[in-house]
């Protein structure tokens, strides 16, 4: 069997113990063994049994992103694994935080574009706004993008969550 | 029962006990005191003392790999960690199950950069199956039970516990639960019926069948060789066997072809090339045994039967993984052929057989033992004579004459053979040797040797005299670190660059110095007496064999050549200036 050398783009979901070190696991795997991360989230999902739930998106060859699977799976503190790209249909959203310098004409038009991307001003002073912004991932691009020549000072993004549709759960 | 407050450090040997420990390997420090205290009041555990912390990881890989059992280190914190991390990732590349008890500084002092701190888990993450550091003495029974489940199942390998010098001392309940089943840990021990059924069907269809058998047999316990054994007997196929797989399938028998890969033999390696079904049992298609990956097996179908998920199409992409313990699936497999009356097709397998008996002729192992220069081949193959009606484990150092054990002494049972595979420790053979023989007390242990390897660990000649360990340290002396002279000849123009080692100690006299006996042989008339009285000696020996400075280890696959691009000898040789991409590689 020939290997497939297409680069792909997977969200990935894993379910893991809420310990000690258990993302430097993670992460560890990933530059140890030379696995791309292009956004990693990790919060806990379930306080009373210390569980949290890690969505990275990465790129590889089918090969590879079945590797990455296998490799994570074998973590002793690893419950779950699922490939939300490979298993049915998922949406996935970012949250960022888009902070906007400038003044005048500047100022207006960053504020028509937010409202047409349904960007939220949650801080405002004379001179700046903050915006927040969630929805896919292109749709951040394109938001800060066009935040540029109007003043764009400062971002911060969350990464990627991600869920699959449908009634059943990870 | 209102359980007795124990201290840490008396959980710990509980917990040890009730795991089935009988020997730690050991080196004492400040933040380990209270454990080696509890040690001294009590009589269920021995404790092996080690000269360094290295030795003690290795020694612990011996006695778990000639056992079965779960090995167990025991070092202080900072440098006795840090000194462990090779013998860790040994263990972790070679799939070894050890538990290695580390100190730490109290938890209050952990992140103030304290007198011989370090962050060992941090450290040790990457080169450990898992890692613990415990904070709550609350925590500690379930983490040393854990631990060793850990450490034996699925792909074993090696677990640290790191712990803080309170938590030693700190009161706590101890429960015993080495039976309770973890909640994320739990690999997949059996196959699926049709998985079965797909397998059998196609080694019972093909013609040119080959199994490539690994470590993971031997891992899997004695059943997984008998039913190995069984199948490959009912099947009528030939089988090779990888570096760790040595003794998985008996080394005599004439179904085997030998060791494959880059010094494995010629017929096991063009019946790889050539076969049209490859059986991957317990064995991970490493760079080693695959050469050139493009060129490798191409008119093979494979199937790959390993315990661990991310073994499969890691290098190679097969055409059924089966996910499982090999004893268990190889078992299924018997069952599944036999209700099935499944047979190989005899004419064909004839033909097959007959290829590879072509190759056979080619007898790529012979050398030319003339004169009285002692040519290692010989010195290990007139060992192996010696030696091979005896109960006697081998363990050997990387490099050369590593490859020559491998060719040169068979292996008829699992559990024979300990050597450092997948990472290459030189250094290794001789603190292993010392935990076989611990297991083994009345068996015979030699670890065959080169002279560069065994300097690196040779302190641990002293704790072979302390716990009473007679080993054998059979050495292939040619001044040289033998492979990386081999290569610098083959690759790099004969330049050799700092491989010769000169001011070389007398080995008889450091042998003698450290209340070993030292033998020498510079003459192949002398080696037989000198093999000889070495094994009637009951005590530690060194056998200094004096070799040809210049002999190389054939047949070799080059880095970056196919399976069917083999030197077979020194004649070859001219033909070769390797390749470009081969040099990149190691």
């Amino acid at each position: 069997m020939v290997a497939d050398s297409t680069i792909e783009r997977h969200t990935i979901a894993v379910l893991v113990d809420n310990e000690a070190g258990v993302l430097a696991r993670v992460i560890g795997l990933f530059s140890g063994r030379g696995y791309n991360i292009e956004s990693l989230t990790v919060a806990e999902i379930d306080v009373a049994d210390a569980i949290s739930r890690i969505t990275v998106v990465t790129s590889g060859t089918p090969q590879i992103i079945e590797q990455i699977k296998a490799q994570l799976d074998r973590l002793v503190p690893v419950h779950r694994v699922v490939d939300l790209t490979a298993e049915g249909a998922s949406v996935e959203r970012e949250l960022a935080l888009v902070k906007v310098a400038g003044k005048g004409n500047k100022r207006v038009e960053a504020l028509r574009i937010a409202d047409i991307f349904r960007a939220r001003a949650i801080d405002s002073t004379h001179d700046s706004f903050v915006f927040e912004i969630s929805g896919a991932t292109e749709k951040l691009n394109a938001f800060i993008d066009l935040m540029v020549p109007l003043g764009l000072v400062d971002v911060s993004r969350t990464g990627v969550v991600a869920i699959a549709r449908g009634k059943s759960a990870l | 029962m209102a359980d007795r407050k124990l201290t840490g450090s008396e959980m710990i040997i509980k917990a040890l006990v009730n795991e089935g420990v009988d020997t730690v390997f050991g080196y004492p420090g400040g933040a380990v005191l209270p454990i080696y205290d509890a040690i001294f009041q009590q009589n269920q555990l021995k404790h092996v003392l080690v000269r360094q912390e290295g030795g003690a990881v290795h020694m612990a890989e011996g006695y778990a790999r000639s056992t079965g059992k779960v090995g167990c280190v025991l070092v202080t914190s900072g440098p006795g960690a840090t000194n462990a991390v090779t013998g860790l990732t040994d263990a972790l590349m070679d799939s070894i199950p050890l538990v290695c008890l580390t100190g730490q500084v109290p938890t209050h002092m952990i992140g103030n950069d304290a007198f011989q701190e370090a962050d060992t888990t941090g450290i040790t993450r990457p080169c450990t199956k898992h890692n613990y550091l415990v904070k709550d003495i609350a925590d500690l029974p379930r983490i040393m039970h854990e631990a060793f489940y850990v450490a034996r199942s699925g792909r074993p390998g090696p677990v640290v516990i790191d712990l803080p010098k309170d938590i030693q001392m700190a009161l706590g309940t101890y429960k015993d639960l080495s039976q309770v089943e973890h909640k994320t840990y739990r690999p997949r021990m059996k196959a699926e019926k049709t998985e079965i059924e797909k397998a059998v069907a196609m080694i019972a269809a093909a013609k040119k069948p080959l199994f490539y058998c690994g470590g993971g047999v031997i891992n899997s316990g004695l059943k997984a060789s008998k039913q190995l054994d069984r199948l490959i007997k009912l099947t009528g196929a030939p089988v090779t066997l990888t570096l760790m797989g040595l003794g998985a399938y008996p080394g005599t028998d004439k179904q085997f072809l030998g060791m494959l890969g880059m010094h494995g033999t010629y017929e096991a390696n063009l019946a790889m090339h050539d076969a049209d079904l490859i059986v991957a049992v317990g064995s991970r298609f490493d760079d080693r045994v695959t050469g050139r990956l493009n060129a490798f097996a191409p008119n093979s179908k494979k199937i790959h039967i390993d315990i661990d998920p991310s073994s499969i199409n890691k290098n190679v992409m097969v055409d059924l993984p089966i996910v499982g313990d090999v004893g268990t699936i190889l078992d299924q497999m018997l069952r599944v052929w036999k209700a099935k009356g499944l047979k190989t097709n005899p004419k064909v397998m004839k033909a097959w057989w007959k290829q590879i008996d072509g190759w056979r002729q080619r007898d790529c192992l012979k050398y030319n033992q003339t004169g009285s220069v002692i040519k290692p081949q010989y010195a290990i193959e007139r060992l192996y004579e010696a030696t091979k009606d005896r109960d006697c484990y081998i363990t050997t150092e990387v490099g050369q004459h590593q490859m020559w054990a491998a060719q040169y002494y068979k292996f008829n049972e699992p559990k024979r053979w300990m050597t450092s595979g997948g990472l290459g420790t030189m250094g290794y053979g001789l603190p292993a040797a010392i935990g076989v023989q611990v297991a083994h007390p009345e068996a015979l242990v030699v670890d065959i040797s080169g002279e560069a390897s065994f300097l690196m660990n040779m302190q641990e000649m002293s704790t072979a005299v302390q716990c009473g360990a007679p080993v054998k340290v059979f050495i292939t002396n040619n001044q040289y670190m033998g492979m990386v002279r081999q290569w610098q000849e083959l690759m790099h123009g004969s330049r050799y660059s700092e491989s010769y080692t000169d001011a070389l100690p007398d080995l008889v006299k450091l042998a003698e110095a450290c209340h070993w006996v030292g033998l020498r042989a510079t003459k192949a008339e002398e080696v037989d007496d000198v093999i000889q009285e070495m094994i009637s000696i009951d005590r530690p020996v060194i056998a200094d064999i004096w070799v040809d400075q210049k002999e190389n280890c054939f047949p070799m696959i080059p880095s970056g050549a196919a399976h069917n691009e083999m030197l077979l000898g020194p004649d070859d040789e001219a033909q070769q200036s390797g390749s470009e991409e081969g040099m990149v590689l190691v």
